[in-house]
């Protein structure tokens, strides 16, 4: 037996933090006078200041805790501050627009609190069964999420739709879990891969890669692979805009982060994955890349071509995954970081100018955006121009880390498969621009200026945007190094 | 004693039977229960495994597998609770007002 | 040191920040004072730079990393900066006339709408410009490169809602980036072959090469940073923009259109003096194009009546004269030539400017004349800038010019045709110059009557900087006086450190002009071409005005070319805009979004293959049919496991 002593809380600090001041927030909220929930936002983003500021302090502090169920190491703290910042980015971005469309309660912001705090203990966690209830404290937050705009039809279909096949999808992931359990008598990713390393012939192949799959199953649905991304337009098109930005960024890169201790970190070095999970990984990244860009041509809606856009971008991060090892691991990290800054800085715009109760989502509402708000019309180019990839942009450098990546690993046909498929991207990422640069008259987008909290959100990223752009390899080289003991 | 075979072969029968149920059944309701039903194999599983093993741990992920069940029925029912209001149906082939 | 310039580097850029935030809330006088301000302290912190950088004859160029910038494999780069006598010079020239124009500028857009705005266009372009000249390898020169290009496009179309005004902008973003694409893949190319990029590494490496070696990669690497050059510099093809580029605001003009950026490819090409020289022919090119476009540029420069278009047809000629000066291998002379003309042209800028201020906005020289009067400083700053572009001895453009003329002649590579077309241009410059001169000051007053009540010298804020110019224009090639008159070329020999290799290895190598001259009488030659062009000026346009309308009628033809500058706009118009755009809406537009793109959204249940049927098919909407794929997805991998 071991017992649980100070040092374990500690290295759950930043967990600790977020559902404390989640339940703070809760209990605020019914003694908060309404047409003031704003202040609740504020509690929280001080809040997620805080837990950013204690997983800072936790990186001193390496090491395992609750019997080896929490892993802190520079990978989960990494991941645990791009959880955070994605967070702040989205709770500065709702409040305005919480107020705007009148749905501003405080179970909003407690949601999101508790969605990161789930979100963390995915990354940080070694423990499948951990990992399965850090998935769920996020996904039941987030169901919630996508259908707050309770009266209306597109955001309560959104929140069934991801309710239900969200579930549906869990329980392929627990019975991966419990087949593992009970192929190597333990949930322990590191005790796992030892065992396997070890005495290989320990477990059935079969049914251990059985397992897997189920388990991939699970985490392909949240990141949206193909053909698991089939829910993914609909639940980012019907959520409330902010809520897409942190749908589409948050629990994204928390599967990511778990798929790649996985894949990478412990069944990755099994002697009899062979080939398995190379191609498993290999044929989702083509077919999500492939599918995400191409049904992107076709859309109108600015957020469901930010959704196809978004699994798009699942599939170039999946080329990381499987280009694998040390490079592949840090190219992944630095993606999803660079993806959350665009993403979350291009959702949460458009739900500012698409107007009350959103009325102007489509493409032709932006129209001749430019002339009238040239400088919310260049915020969102920026945001395209990234999500394209263009050079001095973070997005570039993304992509760009994650094919050399793939090139060193000798994927030169996925390679080049994913460089074609980021040339299609240009042109829907450019019809928006076109639309706000050429078109002429009056536009149809909302014209109120930005709110503060929005444009120290949208400032951020943009920051964000240009340095990571411009001198990235201060963050890839800590990427690189991150001394875990699974690369 | 019950080869761990049976009981395997039980809880895959029992998963099967929810995922088509899934895609079969036409109410909301019926659906949600049918997830419900492959959790159940789930914990099924993990009980057959725990008691193989032998390791307790299985037994206790069961009661993990139950709280969040739970939760996530709280919050399903509510969101079919606002489909409801919504729409005055219960039949999910209704819910397709976003599509390509 | 390194402080230094990072002082010297970064006030520019938190100017810009500062006014490009606050600058709507600050008051103009707070503008001017972050804008000016940041220059002025750029400016004394290059003049620090330069006083105690002690660079010896024999010291190695400082070079130091900040950071590393870009590491990707073997590719690495610092984000370092590269400060030699070369360097030192470029700083000067940019920091101080730079200075002076933002002064200028107080007094010129005082009235203008976006102050603030226009503070941060510009010291954003001092930081890149800065960034440019001092980067210690290529992608570093490039970010400066790309910089000053974005902030050029920016403040041609700072009128933006002018139409003529947007389209230049566009115009010149469109013209230099094909340049610039010569420029990306002649970097690329070197580093392929040499594996580095970073100058103190490449350099050497290049340097320990015999005559011959690596010729032809260096040559084609060579070529396209010329084409780099070509699209930057205005350079016969690629000139078109900068004439349009006189729609930005004048300042404007003579900063970034005269004195500095447009002179990035001349340095560009004298700091890569050890790749050009290893590459004879292209050297060859360089001088050939530099040489015609001067010539070219002076013709078409003859019968503008826009006094500031003039100048920009001017300015592409100087810098021909420039090119040909590097291209013969004499990399200094071009060097020299660059800085005498920044202060001369940055004056006739900013006198016109001056003059289009007094004339409300107008600049056609037919409806001038006789502001002499009026407007004696600027009056008398122009004659001075004037007789420096014509080459009059005692100015500055007399010597540096006259440095090119000697080296086109007797430099390693030179060849009396280029002298000779040299010094036809150089009395082709002093007739359209002065012609310019007598149109715009002297005679009688062909103002309009609305007008003339309105015409006044500018305010001092405008004409200490002319006085200042002026005073540049004069002493400024009193730095190189040659040797035939007795001085010492210390401008050359300043340089030395910098090009003296390059050099060394075309004597070594034999390759020497066979052509010897005494300076002297190539100098006389140069002073009767100028000396012939301001007389014929002068009979022209103060003693009978009537024989150019003569000539005009009776040469028709030849006049109508001109005056259309060459039919080169048109020719482009037909040869490349007209094609792009029937392409454009017959193929794109037609073919591809009407015919394919359409077709395919709209098209039909028959259209079996259409992708779009078959997407809608699948995203049905319905729950069900969503589960069924999540659950086809896993039964498929299973499948695959299976199978295996």
């Amino acid at each position: 037996m071991t017992s649980v002593g100070s040092a374990d809380f500690i290295r759950i600090l930043p967990e600790l933090v977020l559902s404390g001041f989640a339940l703070l927030v809760m209990m605020l909220e019914p003694v908060t006078p309404a047409g003031k929930k704003t202040v609740l936002g504020w509690v929280s983003v001080v809040g997620v200041i805080l837990a950013g500021l204690a997983a800072a302090a936790i990186a001193f502090f390496p090491g395992s805790a609750f019997s080896a169920s929490i892993s802190n190491d520079g990978y989960s703290v990494y991941l645990i501050e791009l959880l955070l910042l994605i967070a702040l980015l989205t709770l500065l971005g709702s409040m305005a627009y919480l107020e705007r469309d009148a749905i501003d309660h405080g179970e909003y912001y407690a949601l999101i609190l508790m969605a990161t705090a789930g979100g963390a203990f995915m990354v940080a966690s070694t423990e499948l069964i951990m990992v399965f209830i850090g998935l769920e404290i996020s996904s039941i937050s987030t169901y919630i999420l996508a259908g707050y705009k309770r009266g209306e039809l597109q955001s309560n279909e959104s929140s069934v739709k991801y309710f239900l096949l969200g579930s549906f999808a869990t329980a392929f992931f627990l019975y991966g879990i419990a087949f593992v359990y009970g192929l190597t008598g333990t949930t322990n990713l590191d005790v796992i891969r030892e065992t396997l390393v070890n005495s290989p012939s320990s477990a059935n192949p079969q049914l251990l890669w059985l397992a897997v799959i189920l388990m991939f199953v699970g985490l392909a649905f949240k990141v949206s692979t193909a053909p698991f991304q089939i829910w993914t337009p609909d639940v980012y098109q019907g959520a409330p805009a902010p809520v897409t930005a942190y749908l589409s960024t948050a629990p994204k890169a928390a599967a990511f982060a778990v798929l790649v201790r996985l894949l990478i970190g412990s069944f990755g070095h099994v002697a009899s994955a062979g080939p398995l999970i190379f191609w498993l990984l290999w044929i989702s990244a083509v077919l999500t890349m492939c599918l995400g860009n191409l049904a992107a041509l076709w859309q109108s809606n600015v957020k469901r071509l930010l959704a196809y856009s978004s699994i798009a971008h699942a599939g170039y991060i999946l080329v990381g995954v499987t280009a694998g090892g040390a490079e592949g691991t840090s190219s992944v990290l630095f993606y999803l970081g660079g993806y959350a800054l665009m993403n979350v800085g291009a959702f949460i715009l458009v739900a500012h100018l698409a107007g009350a109760d959103e009325r102007r989502t489509d493409v032709e509402d932006f129209t001749g955006l430019a002339a009238d708000r040239p400088g919310m019309a260049a915020c969102l180019t920026v945001f395209m121009l990234s999500l394209a990839g263009f050079p001095s942009t973070v997005g570039f450098f993304a992509k760009f880390y994650v094919f050399r990546a793939a090139m060193h690993a000798h994927l030169t046909g996925l390679t080049v498969i994913a460089l074609l498929n980021s040339v299609v991207s240009v042109y829907y990422y450019l019809r928006l621009v076109v639309a706000m640069y050429m078109g002429e008259g009056k536009t149809q987008v909302n014209e109120a200026s930005i709110p503060r909290a929005l444009g120290f959100a949208i400032a951020v990223s943009l920051i964000g945007i240009f340095f990571l752009g411009l001198f990235p390899s201060g963050l890839l080289s800590d990427l690189t190094s991150l001394h875990v003991p699974w690369l | 004693m019950i080869p761990l075979s049976h009981i395997l072969l039980l809880s895959v029968i029992l998963f099967t039977l929810g995922a088509a149920g899934f895609i079969i059944r036409r109410n909301v309701i019926t659906v949600f229960m049918c997830i419900e039903l492959m959790l159940n194999a789930v914990n099924l599983a993990f009980i057959a495994f725990s008691r193989r093993l032998p390791s307790l741990d299985g037994q206790l992920f069961v009661f993990f597998v139950i709280v969040v069940a739970a939760a996530e029925a709280a919050v399903g029912l509510a969101i079919i609770v606002a489909l409801y209001r919504n729409r005055n149906s219960l039949a999910i082939d209704d819910v397709d007002s976003m599509k390509m | 040191m390194e402080i230094l310039l990072l002082l010297m580097l970064l006030p520019p850029l938190a100017g810009a920040a500062l006014n490009g935030i606050f600058g709507r809330r600050f008051s103009h006088g707070l503008v001017s004072v972050i804008g000016c301000g940041s220059a002025g302290i750029a400016a004394i912190f290059a003049i620090a730079a330069a006083l105690t950088s002690h660079l010896g004859p024999d010291t190695p160029p400082f070079v130091h990393g900040y950071f590393t910038w870009i590491q990707a494999g073997s590719f690495r780069t610092d984000f370092a900066l590269y400060y030699d006598r070369l360097t030192l010079i470029m700083t000067l020239v940019v920091t101080v006339i730079g200075f002076l124009i933002h002064m200028y500028s107080r007094g010129y857009m005082e009235h203008e709408g976006g102050y603030y705005r226009f503070f941060c266009y510009l010291n954003l372009f001092l930081f890149m410009m800065l960034v440019l000249i001092t980067a210690g390898s290529y992608p570093v020169m490039f970010v400066g490169w790309e910089g000053v290009g974005l902030c050029s496009y920016l403040l041609i179309g700072f009128y933006f809602p002018k139409k003529s005004a947007s389209d230049a902008g566009k115009k010149a973003f469109i013209v230099t980036r094909i340049g610039d694409a010569g420029f990306t893949v002649g970097v690329a190319l070197l580093f392929w072959t040499f594996g580095t990029v970073n100058f103190p590494e490449l350099f050497p490496k290049v340097a320990a090469l015999g005559l011959g070696d690596q010729q032809h990669t260096l040559t084609a690497a060579c070529l396209l940073l010329f084409l780099g050059a070509v699209g930057k510099s205005a350079q016969l093809p690629l000139y078109v923009w900068l004439p349009d580029a006189m729609e930005g605001p004048t300042p404007v003009s003579a900063l970034i259109h005269a004195a500095t950026m447009v002179t990035a490819g001349v340095y560009m090409v004298a700091r890569s003096n050890v790749l050009f020289v290893h590459a004879p022919e292209a050297l060859k090119t360089v001088s050939a194009v530099g040489c015609i476009t001067a010539f070219f540029a002076a013709t078409i420069a003859l019968c503008q009546n826009d006094l500031k278009r003039m100048l920009a047809y001017s300015t592409i000629s100087q810098l021909g004269y420039m090119f040909t000066g590097c291209g013969v291998a004499v990399f200094s002379s071009g060097i020299f030539h660059l800085m005498t003309h920044a202060c001369f042209k940055a004056l006739l800028f900013l006198a016109a400017g001056s003059v289009m201020h007094a004339m409300s906005g107008e600049l056609d020289m037919r409806i001038m004349g006789g502001l002499r009067h009026k407007m004696p400083t600027t009056f008398w700053t122009f004659l001075i800038a004037t007789l420096a572009i014509s080459g009059v001895p005692g100015f500055a453009g007399f010597f540096s010019k006259d440095g090119i003329l000697a080296a086109t002649y007797s430099g390693p590579l030179g060849s009396p045709w280029l002298y000779w077309l040299l010094t036809i241009t150089a009395g082709l410059t002093a007739f359209y110059m002065f012609r310019g001169l007598f149109m715009t000051f002297c005679g009688k007053s062909r103002v309009p009557h609305d007008l003339e009540h309105h015409v006044h010298e500018s305010s001092s804020k405008m004409t200490v900087p002319l006085m200042i110019l002026a005073v540049f224009s004069i002493v400024a090639g009193y730095v190189g006086i040659p040797e035939v008159l007795g001085g010492s070329e210390r401008f050359d020999h300043f340089l030395e450190p910098v090009f003296g290799s390059s050099q060394n290895l075309l004597a070594s190598n034999g390759v020497a002009a066979a052509h010897t001259a005494s300076e002297l009488v190539l100098m006389i030659g140069s002073l009767t071409a100028a000396g012939v062009g301001i007389l014929v000026a002068y009979w022209f346009y103060l003693r009978s005005p009537e024989i150019p309308e003569g000539l005009a009628t009776a040469f028709s033809g030849a006049y109508r070319t001109l005056v259309n500058k060459y039919y080169v706009d048109e020719f482009y118009n037909w040869l490349i805009v007209q094609p792009v755009v029937v392409g454009s809406r017959k193929f794109l537009w037609q073919f591809v979004d009407t015919g394919v793109i359409d077709g395919a959204v709209n098209g039909s249940a028959e259209a079996t293959a259409d992708v779009g049927q078959v997407l809608r098919r699948i995203q049905s909407g319905n729950i069900r049919s969503y589960a069924a794929w999540v659950l086809l997805g896993a039964v498929g991998w299973l499948g695959y496991l299976l199978l295996r």
